[in-house]
């Protein structure tokens, strides 16, 4: 240190700073795996964050233009893969709203019903990864053995716990199991008991709201211009769920509330994630008792549904059906079309441009957390690091979905 | 969906539109490029239509004709709960001067999915504060989303491990080919430059 | 469990068997190589999807803690199992080949799920296909996600090996090989007097 030349009175010394770049890397544990924020820190301030997504940029929407219109459900599944149904059934309502079909009411029925079910996984993994980054290891214990159960259900209706792939055009893979509504009203209490023991321990406690109230607060007229949809949105105080807003399957027949919040600040995001998945549960008892038990499940237009196996095997007219749609691809008729549903972070949309043949020409997709991904450098510039954490934790970005 | 958004549309701005649709339900308009920053303020301010979340924005690359990209902009309101989709045209068969102006001073939400556009079809959005590429690494090369880029073309940032360092085979053992599993009768887009031998 | 083999053309498996003093030659390694294998210290390099099935893994149903090998460390310094968990991205494979840079000896990779293993259905020019192609990787689990269980399958394989001291790559086999067992498979149609196609190559055999 160079001695100094001239005396200067207390208070006027004003030492030289730069400011502190800090790297939060792509391989970190509460960046969810794949964002990157390169920040300038002045102290523990953060003066300036840039948020560096792309890390699982996995081409999505450049696969989809290789295969048929069938062969996109695998790949839609792996976008949001907390709730993979919900991205399932959007994909399908797109196309069929491309070729202007409409699928049976059970089917609807059974689409809702598992989206729900998608819905509550997603939000329990969202809580609970939020608590367990804040150091609450114990609910997010509870919060993944409820999500074990709801994966039980779609494990035995779908075959598979994540990934189901269990969307068609036109209906789904199977019809629902016979077990079905009884799995989901003997589990759907034994989840709520879990949530509530999760909220018992952590909203109570002073640490956890603490860190959590007044932290990353957006009004709801930044969140709208920013893009916004959600829960995100919502617990701004803008109550746009899109299946109040604009019903599609079955939506407009249940009684369900949207549940909004009023500071806009991470605890209103957590909050108005527990609340949804009340919501969720009031939604599908509403469903296993207006769900007609039998009735098909597939719309029986041959363009886009395959044959009868026993058909196919039996029938030359089925054989080569079957094997048009297989090889070519279901002929989408030339268009475009913009259908949107609520995924688990708001609402999901795709814009499918097709021109006549069995392979997309383009789709797109509207990932909801890109979008909310894009206000996180707003929400965290002049607070400190720590409040990265449980901010960048309730805007709950699904790399698959932001990075496509 | 009312038509009211389309004929307000229609009526300030007559000479800018190209045409007009609803097919599905989704009003549609394409408008010149020239016009675009302006309809987009129009859409954002006018007290009726009150456009005020940017759902998306894309691009479509038609190499078949001239102008050959299309940008796609999807508009909502949560007031008036009314929907829009503007599409304009740019690019020639090269796609020089696939130029548009950006939107990110009308709406913030704005910023982010034109760098993604820039960075997936190579649209320059001018006055964007910081166009640079979102999903991929800066030291790529090419827009993956236009058709003519090869779909297999990697760019390696790693240089792959060998097979005599690995002691054992790495590569793809047949019978999956680069083809297999795709669908029959799908269109193969020349590709601008030559790829690692593979077709799109 | 199951090694890989370089020829192709054959389904050979060969079955290590976990106490065998095949390569552990003294009592200090046979030692070591208990102490290694039911301590490990993950680095969880978590990308995707495959990552839900690593959070339900460490849940208390299927409770990776029970094989010791609960413990994550965030910092490869201080890690020697590194869970390579989900689709690599050409992006993404510098970081993961420094992570990997930095730990130190002796270190496993794991590389969980198929997008991990040789890079899923993703064929396309931003997907590295298996990180295989950056670093050297121990076992193999396939899957997409793999069942926590086929997950475990592939942790005690690797247990084995670290017990063993062997370090050749190995892939996690189904339980029952459906190629080499034929009861209870569905014949559509079988071939002239009725023999299945496997009966007929174990007669040219």
């Amino acid at each position: 240190m160079e001695p100094l030349d001239q005396e200067l009175e207390e208070g006027e010394l004003v030492l030289p700073a730069d400011s502190m770049h800090l790297n939060l890397g792509p391989s970190h544990p509460a960046m969810h795996g794949t964002v990157r924020i390169v920040l300038e820190l002045s102290g523990e301030t953060i003066v300036k964050a840039d948020v560096q997504i792309g890390y699982l940029h996995r081409g999505f929407e450049k696969m989809c233009e290789r295969g048929t219109w069938a062969q996109v459900f695998p790949y839609v599944d792996r976008l949001n893969y907390v709730s993979p149904m919900l991205n399932n059934v959007g994909y399908a309502l797109a196309v069929e709203k491309m070729c202007g079909l409409v699928v049976p009411d059970r089917c609807q029925w059974y689409r809702m019903a598992l989206g729900e079910l998608a819905r509550i996984s997603d939000h329990l993994t969202c809580d609970g990864a939020m608590a367990m980054e804040l150091g609450a290891f114990t609910p997010f214990l509870w919060f993944i053995k409820a999500r074990e159960m709801v994966w039980d259900i779609l494990e035995e209706e779908t075959g598979a716990r994540l990934t189901h792939s269990f969307g068609r055009i036109g209906g789904m893979a199977k019809p629902p199991t016979a077990a079905f509504k009884d799995l989901i009203r003997g589990t759907i209490p034994k989840i709520i008991d879990l949530v509530e023991e999760g909220e018992k321990m952590l909203l109570k406690n002073r640490i956890f709201l603490d860190r959590l109230e007044n932290v990353g607060t957006i009004s709801g007229k930044d969140a709208v211009a920013l893009g916004w949809t959600g829960p995100c949105l919502r617990a701004s105080g803008v109550a746009y769920d899109v299946r109040r807003s604009h019903p599609y399957l079955k939506y407009d027949e249940v009684e369900f509330d949207v549940p909004v919040g009023t500071r806009g600040d991470t605890l209103d995001r957590f909050l108005v994630r527990l609340a949804e998945i009340r919501q969720s549960q009031r939604i599908l008892a509403q469903i296993c008792d207006m769900m007609p038990d039998d009735g098909p499940v597939n719309c029986d237009d041959p363009r886009v549904m395959l044959p009868e196996k026993h058909d196919v095997y039996t029938t030359i007219e089925a054989t080569i059906q079957h094997f048009k749609l297989i090889m070519e691809g279901a002929k989408i008729p030339a268009g475009e079309v913009y259908s949107y549903t609520e995924g688990g972070n708001g609402e999901l949309g795709y814009y499918l441009v097709s021109d006549g043949t069995g392979t997309p020409y383009r789709v797109r997709i509207r990932p909801p957390c890109f979008q909310i991904t894009g206000g996180l450098s707003k929400l965290i510039t002049g607070r400190m690091l720590s409040d990265i954490v449980p901010t960048f934790g309730s805007l709950n970005m699904i790399g698959g979905e932001c990075d496509h | 969906m009312s038509k009211l958004v389309l004929e307000k549309l229609k009526l300030a701005y007559e000479g800018a539109i190209l045409e007009t649709h609803s097919n599905h339900g989704d009003d549609t308009a394409v408008v010149k490029p020239e016009s675009w920053k302006e309809i987009a303020q129009y859409l954002r301010s006018d007290p009726q239509l009150d456009f005020d979340m940017p759902t998306d924005l894309c691009a479509v690359d038609y190499p078949g004709r001239t102008p050959r990209m299309e940008v796609v902009m999807h508009l909502y309101s949560t007031t008036r709960k009314h929907r829009i989709r503007v599409k304009t045209r740019v690019g020639d068969e090269d796609l020089d001067g696939c130029e548009v102006e950006s939107v990110t001073s009308i709406w913030p939400g704005m910023d982010w999915l034109e760098r993604e556009v820039f960075d997936m079809n190579g649209v320059t959005f001018k006055g964007h504060p910081d166009l640079r590429r979102i999903l991929m690494y800066p030291e790529f090369e090419g827009h993956p989303l236009r058709k003519d880029y090869p779909c297999q073309k990697t760019q390696p940032l790693v240089e792959y491990r060998t097979e005599e360092e690995a002691g054992r085979p790495l590569a793809k053992l047949p019978p999956f080919g680069h083809d297999e599993g795709l669908a029959f009768g799908r269109k193969h887009w020349p590709t601008a430059t030559p790829g690692n031998g593979e077709e799109n | 469990m199951g090694e890989l083999n370089d020829s192709p053309a054959s389904t050979r498996t060969l079955a290590i068997d976990g106490n065998e003093h095949g390569f552990a030659t003294t009592r200090v390694d046979a030692l070591l190589g208990w102490a290694r294998k039911y301590s490990l210290f993950a680095y969880p390099f978590v990308t995707a999807c495959c990552g839900m099935e690593f959070m339900a893994l460490s849940s208390p149903r299927f409770d990776l803690a029970r094989f010791g090998a609960e413990a994550p460390r965030f910092s490869p310094r201080q890690a020697d199992l590194l869970w390579v968990v989900g689709t690599i991205s050409q992006r993404q494979a510098p970081v993961l080949k420094r992570i990997y840079e930095q730990m130190m000896e002796p270190k496993w990779v794991l590389a969980f799920g198929t997008c991990a293993s040789c890079g899923g259905f993703y064929d396309n020019y931003t997907t590295v296909p298996g990180l295989d192609k950056v670093i050297p990787c121990d076992v193999y689990i396939p899957g997409c996600p793999p069942r926590p269980e086929a997950v475990m399958d592939g942790l005690l394989l690797l247990q084995d090996k670290i017990q063993s001291g062997d370090r050749r790559p190995a892939i996690v086999k189904p339980r029952e090989d459906p190629a080499q067992i034929a009861e209870g498979l569905t014949q559509i149609r079988t071939g002239k007097a009725g023999k299945t196609a496997k009966a007929k190559r174990d007669e040219e055999t």
